[in-house]
């Protein structure tokens, strides 16, 4: 297993959630990391390089995981990888302080065939628990490297890097204790290895493929069953059935030779200290109080918004995209109308005006970084539990929800602290649902053009527009998901102070990510809405939209509107806000001199206007929110769902609204 | 169904985890439930034998317990499939 320079040696880093993995991650590759999706997933994917001496690492974060069972689509990954690229090194972070619990995992990575290294981290957290770790101890009990680390003050890491260059170049030397197997597993797994034995795909090792079938494992057993001739299968079938507690019996197994492995190794005192999360949880999860902390924190994060985020929006509109397109008008005042045209409303107006937000969108990264870094995310979602299981989500779903109030953009993109996949994705499927700030600033300036109590309407659309959120959550679940129950489970880990490095890489990665992907999606949408408002003949009243607006009339009688509504529903695909000013347009506000407000209210009946409202808040939400709804999903598939799911929800909404309400009237 | 109805001493005292009280400890009996749910619990550390105390239960809603180093919240409904021995209460 010898290493050439010339090759880099490849790292995996393993570890359970809460290790410190993503520390040690960002310690290790800086800014020379890239992140991705798995393939096919909508799991994040992280890769980067390092360098140690002459040697170069090339280190790939694997999801993490509490153990390599085929429970989530996360720990297949980890195990796949393994298996199928075999790594040089796979390095296993563990938690000092939970060190019995993290351990779980490097039990399981053991028995595979690569050489492993033991990361342990936060071990100034567990001394400040009185718990005492023997390292030299723990190596020779477990046979392979131990490396004690505090990954947040960077000690440990040249140690650790000097290890995995070890091991690589040299791996003649590596030895582990594997775990033993229960004695009374051994006859069993010795008889499903001999069923087994020459079926087993060559990357497979067989002892584990036969573990793993006890186990009850779904996807090896289904890997097996069409390779296995029907008399093998039967004999394998029959011991699974035989012995279905097995999965309980296997895990006891590990826990107990975890037991033995660290039982020289730590000495803990006799009664813990009453740690600073045991008080600072007597309010955090308490029903009352967590839920006021809960209300404060999020009170604050608003208050930043519209304080800090808001006038820093206004000025970028002012300054950066008023003078770009000053600068552009006088730059292209010889050049053909439509080259104008195109940059200054098309490229400047769409672009520019999304990337407005960035102020906002930065407070709300921020905000979630140190939340989700300092550990209070899972109190968060332990005391929104109850609420958000009513539409089948996960606790976790109500802090990036929650942001979607201010823009959906960073909700869709915070979904990513869920660690359920599935839980993931419906979260953002339904957080289009949540009325962005843009949508009601439409609102706020519509309802009193068309009503004589605002607030009411307001109020009121509002409520609905939540209520078809929950139903929405709920019918996704139920008939997309076929509502399988999803079991709340959730480690609260130890708090901790927040760690800078690790922070401001997640928000600068976010942030990229939104600038690079949806920033190609939203330019060419920009590009395309500007053409098709101002093709043929340069003026939006008798523009393709226009003609598109006119063909979607009947659609639009059901819900009383015209086709200049059609069309301003159309614009807004662009940015919510745009809703006003296409209406404008279209309603000739400059030439007749009286306001769109007076000019509405004349034209539309209330029933009319209230469908109007409704459909707005529903529609489809914006380009930049698809955008990275379709970078999130990493699937066209689920995008396109969401984006017809959400058209029919309006034009549904719309339309009864509208019958409703006219019969109502009457 | 409930495991009051048996007969022998130890298993006379085996209740679900939801009916343990804030503070109080006991030892884990038995997981109930499909396969998926089972290992995920055991490969976070709840096997029979181990000592688990229930930091918060207010007799509605998740609950929170520590086991092995680790707080873990759990929903109640995966809560109760979880049968526990409870240690005699220190006076």
């Amino acid at each position: 297993m010898m290493a050439q320079e010339s090759r880099p040696i490849r790292v995996a880093l393993a570890g359970q959630p809460n290790v410190g993995k993503s520390t040690v991650f960002n310690l290790l590759t800086g800014l020379r990391q890239h992140v991705g999706n798995w393939p096919g997933k909508t799991v994040e994917q992280r890769a980067g390089t390092c360098h140690y001496q002459e040697w170069t690492f090339d280190v790939v974060d694997l999801p993490g995981t509490y153990s390599l069972s085929a429970n989530s689509p996360e720990e297949l990954i980890a195990r796949e990888y393994i298996i199928k690229e075999k790594p040089d090194v796979v390095v296993a972070i563990v938690n000092a302080a939970t060190l019995e619990r993290s351990l779980y995992l490097v039990a399981e990575l053991l028995p595979l065939p690569v050489p492993v290294i033991v990361g342990l981290n936060m071990v100034d957290v567990a001394e400040q628990q009185g718990l005492e770790i023997e390292t030299h101890v723990l190596e020779a009990a477990l046979g392979v490297p131990v490396v004690p680390m505090v990954a947040t003050k960077g000690q440990g890491m040249q140690e650790l890097l000097a290890r995995i260059q070890e091991v690589a170049c040299d791996g003649a030397k590596y030895a582990p204790n594997a775990p033993d197997i229960r004695a009374d597993h051994k006859d069993i797994l010795k008889h499903i290895e001999t069923l087994i034995n020459e079926h087993v795909p060559p990357e497979y090792p067989k002892m584990w493929v036969a573990l793993k079938i006890l186990e009850g494992d779904k996807q090896i057993t289904e890997m097996m069953r069409p390779r296995l001739p029907p008399e093998a299968w039967d004999g394998v079938y029959g011991i699974i059935k035989q012995h279905e507690d097995a999965c309980v019996a296997v895990a006891s197994g590990r826990y107990a030779w975890i037991g033995r492995m660290i039982r020289a190794a730590v000495v803990r005192p006799k009664v813990g200290p009453i740690t600073l999360t045991d008080r600072l949880d007597r309010w955090a999860t308490h029903p009352l109080w967590g839920l006021l902390v809960l209300a404060s924190i999020l009170g604050l994060t608003f208050w930043l918004t519209y304080a800090v985020g808001a006038p820093l929006q206004e000025l970028m509109d002012t300054y950066v995209v008023g003078i770009l397109s000053n600068l552009a008008t006088q730059a292209l005042a010889t050049a053909p109308n439509w080259i104008a045209g195109l940059i200054i409303d098309g490229i400047i107006g769409g672009v520019g005006g999304v990337l407005t937000f960035f102020p906002i969108l930065l407070i709300f990264f921020v905000v979630l970084g140190i939340l989700e870094d300092v550990g209070y995310m899972a109190r968060a979602a332990f005391v929104m539990d109850r609420f958000m299981h009513l539409m089948g989500l996960h606790g976790k779903s109500f802090l990036p929800l929650f942001l979607g109030f201010g823009c959906n953009v960073p909700s869709i993109m915070g979904a990513r602290v869920i660690e359920s996949e599935r839980a993931r994705l419906l979260t953002i499927l339904v957080a289009p649902l949540v009325p962005c700030a843009a949508r009601m600033a439409v609102i706020a300036f519509l309802a009193p053009a068309f009503f004589a109590a605002p607030t009411i309407v307001s109020w009121g659309v509002l409520t609905l527009n939540l209520v078809v959120l929950v139903l929405s959550g709920l019918v996704i679940n139920r008939v997309v998901f076929k509502g399988e129950h999803m079991a709340f489970i959730m480690e609260l880990p130890l708090y901790h102070l927040p760690n800078g490095r690790t922070i401001t890489l997640i928000i600068w990665q976010r942030l990229l990510s939104f600038l690079h992907k949806a920033g190609t999606i939203i330019l060419a949408v920009s590009v395309i809405v500007w053409a098709l408002s101002t093709l043929p003949s340069g003026d939006i009243e008798s523009s393709y939209m226009a003609g598109f607006g006119r063909l979607l009339e009947p659609v639009g009688r059901l819900m009383g509107l015209d086709w200049r509504m059609m069309v301003a529903l159309l614009t807004s695909f662009i940015a919510k806000e745009n809703t006003i000013a296409t209406l404008s347009v279209l309603f000739g506000v400059g030439e007749s001199g009286t306001g769109l407000a007076a000019i509405l209210s004349s034209t539309f009946t209330p029933a009319a206007a209230l469908a109007f409202l409704v459909t707005q808040m529903l529609f489809i939400p914006c380009v930049a929110t698809v955008g990275v709804i379709k970078q999130e999903t990493n699937s066209w598939r689920w995008t396109v769902f969401n984006v017809v799911f959400l058209l029919v929800l309006s034009l549904l909404g719309g339309t009864l609204t509208y019958q409703i309400a006219t019969l109502l009237g009457q | 169904m409930h495991p009051q109805s048996n007969q022998t001493d130890t298993l006379n005292k085996l209740r679900p985890l939801t009916e343990l009280k804030g503070m109080e400890r006991a030892t884990i009996h038995d997981l109930c439930g499909g396969v998926g749910f089972r290992s995920r619990l055991a490969a976070l550390g709840f096997t029979p034998g181990v000592q688990i105390t229930m930091l918060q239960n207010l007799g509605h809603g998740p609950i929170i317990v520590t086991l092995r180093d680790t707080r873990i919240a759990l929903g109640r409904g995966e809560a109760y499939k979880i049968l526990v021995a409870p240690e005699k209460r220190e006076q």
